[in-house]
């Protein structure tokens, strides 16, 4: 059976505050990184999966995001995969 | 006797207090370990405040697949009683027990002190002895507290009036509306995040966090 590679990506909503984003930016203002703005910071989920193919991969990977990894309420999620 | 099932998992830490206060008032309480697949005869059931599971992923996310938590939803959806303190709410919302979720403080501290509330509504069996309108100080200690939810669920939840508790005097965490704490629409289920269980004795001061374990008391028909 392919493996595939598979990144997710679980962002806060865009609609939400993200005070990490904000307390981040700020400091690297601070650090005289000029002209940043709109950041937001979420979290990177890496993993190797067996499956029949690409689609099937990808539809796993979104199962696992609707009941897990990402939150529904606050999070938006988007999925990379790639055949090893 | 009411029996109260006070549930534990890995890195719960207001258990003892939670259980503590539900003796006090009279009731039968016990531990019922995150493993159990059963609450027994419980009547009622209490997700006490701490970092189950580290918080890993997300506050309650991993918890609430515990299989404790099988016997837990089939108690709340057959009318129950259900109490989540703290990280108990943050489960009960990650179960899809109560709806929003439970964010990363506005200002990104940790929370630990008193703090007054507004209790907003009576009709639950946790605040059923408070008189609406009660304002009462309770500590809070979370780092995770602001309450989020799409406009249509924060309107459902004020016109149904099913915000229990509200933040009265400030606004510690950035909570949508100063929520502090609501029920589910049949409202047998809880969540709050002040620690009633910290203001229940008075070698600690305020004791008016009693009446919480009191109401479940009322409604067991025990007092």
């Amino acid at each position: 059976m392919p493996r595939f590679h598979v990144e997710i990506k679980v962002m806060p909503r865009a609609a939400l505050l993200d005070p990490q984003g904000k307390a981040v930016e700020h400091a690297l203002t601070e650090l005289e990184f000029a002209g940043i703005s709109g950041m937001r910071v979420g979290r990177a989920i890496k993993f190797e999966l067996d499956s029949a193919d690409k689609s099937s991969a990808e539809n796993k990977a979104k199962a696992m995001c609707d009941k897990l990894l990402a939150n529904p309420v606050t999070e938006d999620y988007s999925i990379a995969t790639e055949e090893v | 006797m009411p029996r109260v099932a006070v549930i534990r998992f890995p890195g719960s830490n207001c258990d003892a207090d939670t259980l503590r206060s539900c003796a006090a008032v009279g009731a039968d309480a016990e531990y019922v370990w995150h493993r159990e697949e059963s609450i027994g005869n419980a009547d009622v059931v209490m997700i006490p405040g701490g970092f189950a599971f580290g918080d890993h992923l997300r506050a309650g996310a991993i918890a609430r697949f515990s299989p404790i938590m099988r016997a837990v939803i089939e108690h709340g959806r057959a009318g129950g009683p259900i109490l989540g303190i703290c990280n108990g709410f943050q489960v009960l919302c990650e179960a899809g027990l109560l709806p929003g979720a439970l964010v990363r403080n506005q200002n990104l501290a940790f929370i630990s002190r008193p703090l007054y509330v507004r209790v907003e509504s009576t009709d639950n069996p946790f605040t059923n002895q408070y008189t609406r309108g009660d304002e009462f100080l309770v500590p809070v200690a979370h780092g995770e507290g602001r309450f989020v939810s799409s406009q249509e669920v924060m309107d459902r939840l004020e016109g149904e009036d099913r915000i229990v508790l509200r933040y009265s005097r400030e606004n510690p965490n950035g909570s949508l509306n100063a929520v502090a704490g609501i029920a589910n629409e049949e409202r047998n289920i809880v969540g709050m995040m002040p620690h009633p269980e910290r203001a229940a004795d008075p070698l600690l001061g305020e004791t008016r966090g009693r009446i919480v374990f009191e109401s479940f008391m009322k409604t067991a028909g025990a007092v």
